[in-house]
């Protein structure tokens, strides 16, 4: 590939990395990543990724923004409230950096079009804000064998965690149902540092770019939870669940479900 | 002494860091594995700089050449992919 002389310039601190060089820079440019949301997780994932310079950078989000969303949301601002978020965030991120194809999608991730939409991509990054979404989004990459960068985040505690199909855990083999609802309060209810958000979407957008790069330890069968009152980062090891109901020897999901209507049941 | 025949030559001239070891290392890049790279600059700085840098990657300087007043000449051999 060869880089216009404003790309040299644009991308020149990655270019100079032993681990990243031309080539490196040229595996960004072609990465295609869909990223579930463009909230909390998402402003800093996309904006991130967006000024790396990767090839395609999918959202979706059905959301408007709110002005209680600003206090951690950075892609969007005072002037975009009521606009989408994926409309938002694709406006920043094109300020940021034109050779990026942002792809927004305004409408819902269901289990009847989630395979069709991440077919095209080769990661995943959820930074989903419900319990039914991020069993759907971790079903359909174990399905679909795409590897997936998980974040989470309330009040001052973050988790991230890398699951790549076929070689490692995924999210039901660490947690293998959902929580019944009301159990784990939402952010809407128990609130959030507004910094939380970005330090773990960075830590999600630096795993994204470590798998496009091939390079380092990524996160797989491992949860790294970060505590930020504390300062700490924990490492806590997860084995992969032979008997997972999704990705186990014999599983019994073989197929999307109804999450949201499992969740509300039980 | 033996002539060294580069394979490659740039001309980085009027460039400066770190633009002169980004332009190098592209062209590095892009050549085999025991092939030569001739690299012509002014920044005197990148005389320096460029042949740690290029060390540090895993390749050889084989020559650092002040020419005249203004200009350099490196000959840096490729030696890792």
């Amino acid at each position: 590939m060869d880089f216009t002389e404003d790309q040299i310039m644009r991308y020149s601190r990655h270019i100079i990395l032993p681990e990243v060089g031309g080539k490196g820079q040229e595996k960004i440019a072609k990465a295609k990543v869909f990223m579930i949301g463009a909230g909390g997780l998402g402003c800093p994932v996309g904006y991130y990724l967006t000024a790396a310079g990767v090839g395609t950078l999918a959202m979706i989000d059905n959301d408007d923004v709110e002005l209680s969303n600003l206090q951690r949301q950075i892609a969007h601002s005072t002037n975009t409230i009521g606009m989408p978020k994926v409309e938002s965030a694709q406006a920043t991120f094109g300020a940021l950096n034109p050779d990026v194809n942002i792809v927004p999608l305004k409408f819902r991730l269901s289990k009847d079009n989630i395979l069709d939409l991440i077919a095209d991509y080769d990661i995943v990054i959820d930074g989903s804000d419900n319990f039914p979404t991020r069993y759907l989004v971790n079903d359909a990459c174990v399905i679909a064998k795409k590897p997936l960068v998980s974040g989470a985040i309330l009040r001052f505690e973050g988790h991230v965690t890398t699951v790549l199909p076929g070689d490692g855990h995924c999210y039901r083999c660490l947690f293998e149902e959902m929580p019944p609802p009301g159990l784990v309060p939402s952010c809407q209810e128990a609130g959030v540092l507004g910094v939380l958000p970005g330090i773990i979407g960075g830590l999600q957008a630096m795993e994204t770019l470590k798998l496009i790069l091939g390079k380092g330890d990524v996160l797989k069968e491992t949860l790294l939870i970060y505590d930020a009152l504390k300062t700490t980062f924990r490492k806590v090891k997860v084995r992969k669940n032979p008997e997972c109901p999704v990705c186990g020897d014999n599983p019994s999901i073989k197929e999307l479900q109804d999450y949201e209507a499992n969740y509300c049941s039980s | 002494m033996e002539e060294i025949v580069s394979d490659k030559k740039i001309d980085i001239k009027g460039l400066k860091c770190p633009y002169t070891f980004v332009k190098s290392k592209l062209a590095i890049e892009g050549m085999e594995k025991g092939q030569v790279l001739e690299i012509l600059l002014d920044y005197k700085e990148a005389s320096n700089s460029i042949p740690k840098s290029m060390e540090a990657h895993g390749h050889k300087v084989l020559k650092v050449e002040n020419i005249n007043d203004t200009d350099w000449v490196l000959l840096i051999k490729k030696e890792k992919d």
